[in-house]
């Protein structure tokens, strides 16, 4: 969590540039006050196991990211830590396994798939690649959110632009691919 | 950047703390952002409870009190409240009418306003919602977010605010509310785009001698860039994108709306020409309210929102409201 909250912190003007291309310029302030607000919770009130850090981080999000953001990270977070139960240490196969949980229930709640435009692009194949290594679900990420680039924006406030969102990056994807490189980071 | 301003950080919380000097007759919590008419809740009065990002004043906190909402969540710049502030906000102004939520159409506002209204039933609060989505510049098709919630925003606010202050119960208000929404349609311009305190410089650059057709209020491109047009053009194209899916039959409540950098010096002559081109396609005009009242931060533009009304619309457009930034009658 530290490692992902200093990623979007390093990242926070990145992603609020790619955001005032598409959309509304806020996306890196939206997450960085997110993730800075886990750091300080999970300080004040540490959590005894994977499940349980990822689940408060993820309520902690919904309460204090706002956008979409918030209730759609606030959930892959949440519904990864449930889906992790209350194992002291986590394999990468019942994390990838959990991860998976997590972007389902994402989809879920935003109603969108890959082609979309939006941080499944990354977060899919991220759960996928997580099933082989984790230099390759941030390989795969990674490269999830550069093809978003020639999408056309068909969920959240890029698809208001319509054609107009083409040869954007999406800043979604983006931030996950932020987030999954920050889990390969620390795993490594 | 140039902005009266602190640090980008504390723009809402300071904002709400002048509405809290200078408004007495609002509770503004500025500590959990919640905005509430300080006689509320109102015995047996269904209560309306509305919220959005910041940028957008006066709405929603400017509409608060007796006829209109019962309270505002204003979340930060263009971002979606948090669910908390809804709860939190619901469970002040229930007097045990139930609550109605009334949500723009972005894909923030309706996942935030979602899970606030699971948490607010579990509280055993009755909470019906109402989605605006009234701009006729996005295409509403299965695979996309949908039609954004703009100016109709607030018709719905004033017109559902009245029947709830006359104390219809939650679902007639809720069905009024949809009536409205259903009835309206908005077509944006931008002359310029706005900056967010955040970002700090333009969120997308408009060269001299051009504007964007079909914006929205979050400083997002809209769908057509052209080069400058008169504002009796404007008029006519606005007017005709709105008329081009809305056909009223009866008489149209209309709202010429800035964005917050267009004085109303443009705006009357603008709103000239908007009754000039109803008059021309035989559209007669009820009431028509001009002003800065769904902003986009420092945008120049307007936007045009038309309702189809009738005689129960009408009257309740006329009930008296008595908010910051709308007021009239007794």
């Amino acid at each position: 969590m530290a490692a992902a909250a200093a990623a979007v912190d390093r990242e926070a003007d990145r992603l609020t540039e790619l955001d005032s291309a598409i959309g509304d310029a806020d996306h890196g302030a939206n997450l960085k006050r997110g993730f800075a607000a886990v750091t300080a919770a999970l300080e004040k009130d540490p959590q005894a196991t994977p499940g349980a850090v990822l689940t408060a981080a993820g309520r902690q999000l919904i309460s204090t990211v706002g956008g979409a953001s918030g209730p759609l990270y606030g959930t892959l977070l949440r519904r990864t830590g449930k889906a992790l139960g209350d194992a002291e240490r986590v394999s990468r196969a019942a994390l990838a396994e959990a991860l998976t949980a997590g972007v389902a229930a994402v989809a879920q709640l935003g109603g969108a798939q890959p082609g979309d435009k939006t941080m499944l692009d990354a977060l899919v194949p991220a759960a996928e690649g997580l099933a082989t290594s984790f230099a390759a679900a941030r390989e795969a990420a990674e490269a999830g959110a550069l093809g978003t680039v020639p999408l056309r924006a068909r969920k959240g406030r890029a698809s208001y632009l319509g054609e107009r969102s083409v040869g954007h990056q999406d800043p979604g994807a983006t931030s996950s691919a932020l987030l999954v490189a920050a889990l390969a980071e620390v795993t490594a | 950047m140039r902005m009266l301003i602190n640090v980008p950080e504390t723009v809402v919380a300071d904002a709400l703390r002048g509405m809290a000097a200078v408004h007495p007759e609002l509770t503004v919590d500025v500590e959990n952002r919640v905005v509430l008419r300080r006689d509320a809740p109102v015995a047996g009065q269904v209560a309306l409870v509305s919220g959005g990002g910041s940028g957008h004043e006066p709405l929603h906190a400017g509409f608060v009190g007796p006829g209109m909402l019962a309270a505002a969540c204003p979340g930060e710049v263009f971002t979606s409240p948090v669910p908390d502030q809804m709860v939190r906000a619901a469970a002040a102004v229930d007097s045990g009418a139930g609550v109605l939520f009334v949500v723009k159409n972005y894909t923030g506002d309706v996942l935030n306003f979602e899970m606030a209204a699971e948490l607010a039933e579990d509280e055993g609060i009755q909470v019906a919602k109402v989605l605006v989505d009234d701009d006729v510049a996005v295409t509403d098709s299965l695979y996309t977010a949908g039609r954004r919630g703009t100016g109709a925003t607030l018709f719905v606010e004033k017109i559902a605010g009245a029947a709830a202050e006359e104390g219809a119960p939650l679902e007639r208000v809720e069905a009024v509310a949809r009536r409205v929404n259903e009835r309206s349609r908005s077509f944006g311009v931008a002359l310029s785009a706005c900056t967010t305190p955040a970002k700090g410089s333009p969120t997308f650059a408009l060269p001299d001698g051009e504007l964007e057709l079909g914006i929205g209020i979050h400083g997002e491109p809209g769908r057509e860039r052209r080069p400058m047009m008169t504002s009796g053009e404007i008029a006519d194209f606005a007017v005709d994108a709105v008329l081009d899916d809305l056909r009223p039959r009866g008489p149209v409540l209309a709202l010429v709306n800035g964005m917050g950098a267009t004085p109303l010096l443009e705006l009357y002559g603008f709103t000239a020409e908007v009754q000039r081109v109803l008059g021309e396609r035989g559209v007669p005009v009820a009431r028509t309210l001009v002003g800065n009242y769904v902003t986009s931060l420092d945008m120049a533009g307007c936007s045009v929102t038309l309702c189809e009304a009738d005689e129960e619309l009408l009257r309740l457009w006329d009930a008296p409201v008595r908010t910051p930034a709308l007021r009239w009658g007794r």
